[in-house]
């Protein structure tokens, strides 16, 4: 029965790379015989892959580099995290300053308040500060409580970040943004792949109270809700997590007050 | 400790080579590999299942390669194929396999990030059609599509590769 399905693109795909079933091969062998321009093509296309597979040999063949020892690794981890420290600071010093240019661009027009536009200060503010991967955020999680008041007094509203373990995220840290609509909070998660995720709350003007909306820009996927006045946005990587459930676990967790 | 090493240190040469496919700058990516094998430890308990170790080491690198790219196009940082060293892209440097090799990786160079990551698992790190689509963080269709485009786009890349290098020849 499985002989008689036509052969897909697929099927040939997987011959090619050795992992089409057994029974399916001479079915595509066939196939390959009478169709030269097909022939041709999975021929190149085996042809380039031995290329490049010969052209990266050398990268794999070589000697590991001391710094890539695992054990030394480990024991060097602890030394090095104080002078990473400083790099990323400096680091931080100069997404400042790009953000900051980025925003005079908006000044010379009104900045939009609502939904759409919190959605979009999230996307901005997750690409700047949870794609660094030296230093996400001004305070870890082990100062929540620090940071929980910091950002509360500058948003002049209660917020905390939501816990996110349930879902997968452990909590990296925060700190206080900025959006052309005043300061807002960012949370900052990371998935069990390495992978971020950030919620951004500020307090809303307008559209005060909105279901969730989702949104994508780019390679980011953002569900965007306001509750009482407070925006929410949760930004991830396309396809990394499916995102409403985790907006829904931060929903949950609201009012803070 | 040593159970993680037996299941980490197989892994680490295919990783380098994948960061180096990849971000096409020797230091840059031993750097993400480095990176990569620090949050494996520290969060070797959080791994679903032995079995996944390898996905899951290819999963934590790529998404670390993403984030990287992401702030180097911000900061309009690119590799270029000459800032790289010869080494990585010969053994033994016979004028014809040299220029070969870097034909095939410009090629790739010339297709998007989702494209070169679909080829680089599948053809060059042996890893299965599931195994990439776990990695990638995408169906399995998406997998087989991105495979089927890249695939097609290499080999344009490479065909329109070929006409230079010869019309250069006959200049000579």
């Amino acid at each position: 029965m499985t002989g008689d399905r036509p052969i897909s693109e697929d099927d040939l795909h997987a011959f090619l790379d050795g992992v089409l079933e057994e029974s399916r091969r001479d079915a595509v062998r066939r196939y390959l015989d009478t169709h030269p321009e097909a022939q041709e093509r999975f021929a190149a296309y085996r042809e380039h892959g031995e290329a490049l597979r010969n052209a990266l040999a050398p990268v794999s063949d070589q000697p590991l580099p001391a710094e890539l020892n695992l054990k030394a690794l480990v024991e060097r981890r602890r030394k090095t995290l104080a002078g990473r420290r400083q790099m990323a600071a400096a680091a931080a010093i100069l997404c400042i300053g790009g953000l900051s240019g980025w925003m005079g661009r908006e000044a010379v027009s009104p900045p939009a308040r609502g939904i759409q536009a919190l959605g979009r200060e999230a996307v901005d503010n997750y690409v700047v500060y949870a794609s660094d991967t030296r230093r996400p955020v001004e305070l870890a999680s082990d100062q929540r409580a620090t940071l929980t008041r910091w950002v509360s007094d500058r948003l002049d509203t209660p917020v905390q970040p939501p816990d996110l373990e349930g879902a997968g995220y452990r909590f990296l840290g925060g700190r206080l943004v900025t959006t052309p609509n005043g300061p807002a909070a960012l949370f900052i998660y990371e998935g069990a792949a390495a992978e971020r995720l950030a919620v951004m709350m500020r307090p809303m003007e307008i559209e005060k109270n909105r279901s969730m909306s989702e949104q994508s820009y780019g390679a980011l996927d953002g569900v965007t809700w306001s509750r009482d006045g407070l925006g929410f946005s949760v930004v991830a990587p396309r396809a990394s997590t499916d995102l409403l459930p985790v907006a829904e676990d931060v929903r949950r967790q609201t009012p803070f007050s | 400790m040593t159970d993680m090493g037996q299941l980490i240190e197989p892994v680490i040469p295919g990783l380098r080579r994948y960061a180096n496919a990849l971000v096409r700058d020797p230091a840059e990516a031993d750097d993400l590999v480095q990176d990569c094998l620090e949050r494996a430890v520290t969060r070797w308990g959080q791994r679903r299942g032995d079995g996944d170790t390898r996905s899951w080491l290819y999963a934590i690198l790529h998404n670390l390669a993403v984030n990287r790219w992401r702030s180097l196009r911000r900061r309009g940082v690119m590799a270029a194929i000459e800032t790289v060293d010869p080494a990585f892209l010969s053994v033994a440097p016979a004028q014809e396999h040299g220029l070969a090799r870097a034909d095939v990786l410009r090629a790739l160079d010339q297709l998007p990030d989702e494209y070169r990551a679909v080829i680089l698992l599948v053809t060059v790190e042996g890893l299965s059609y599931a195994e990439t689509a776990r990695i990638l963080g995408v169906p399995l269709g998406t997998v087989m599509s991105r495979l089927s485009r890249g695939r097609a786009r290499l080999a344009s890349a490479m065909a329109e590769d070929t006409p230079v290098r010869c019309h250069l020849r006959r200049i000579k």
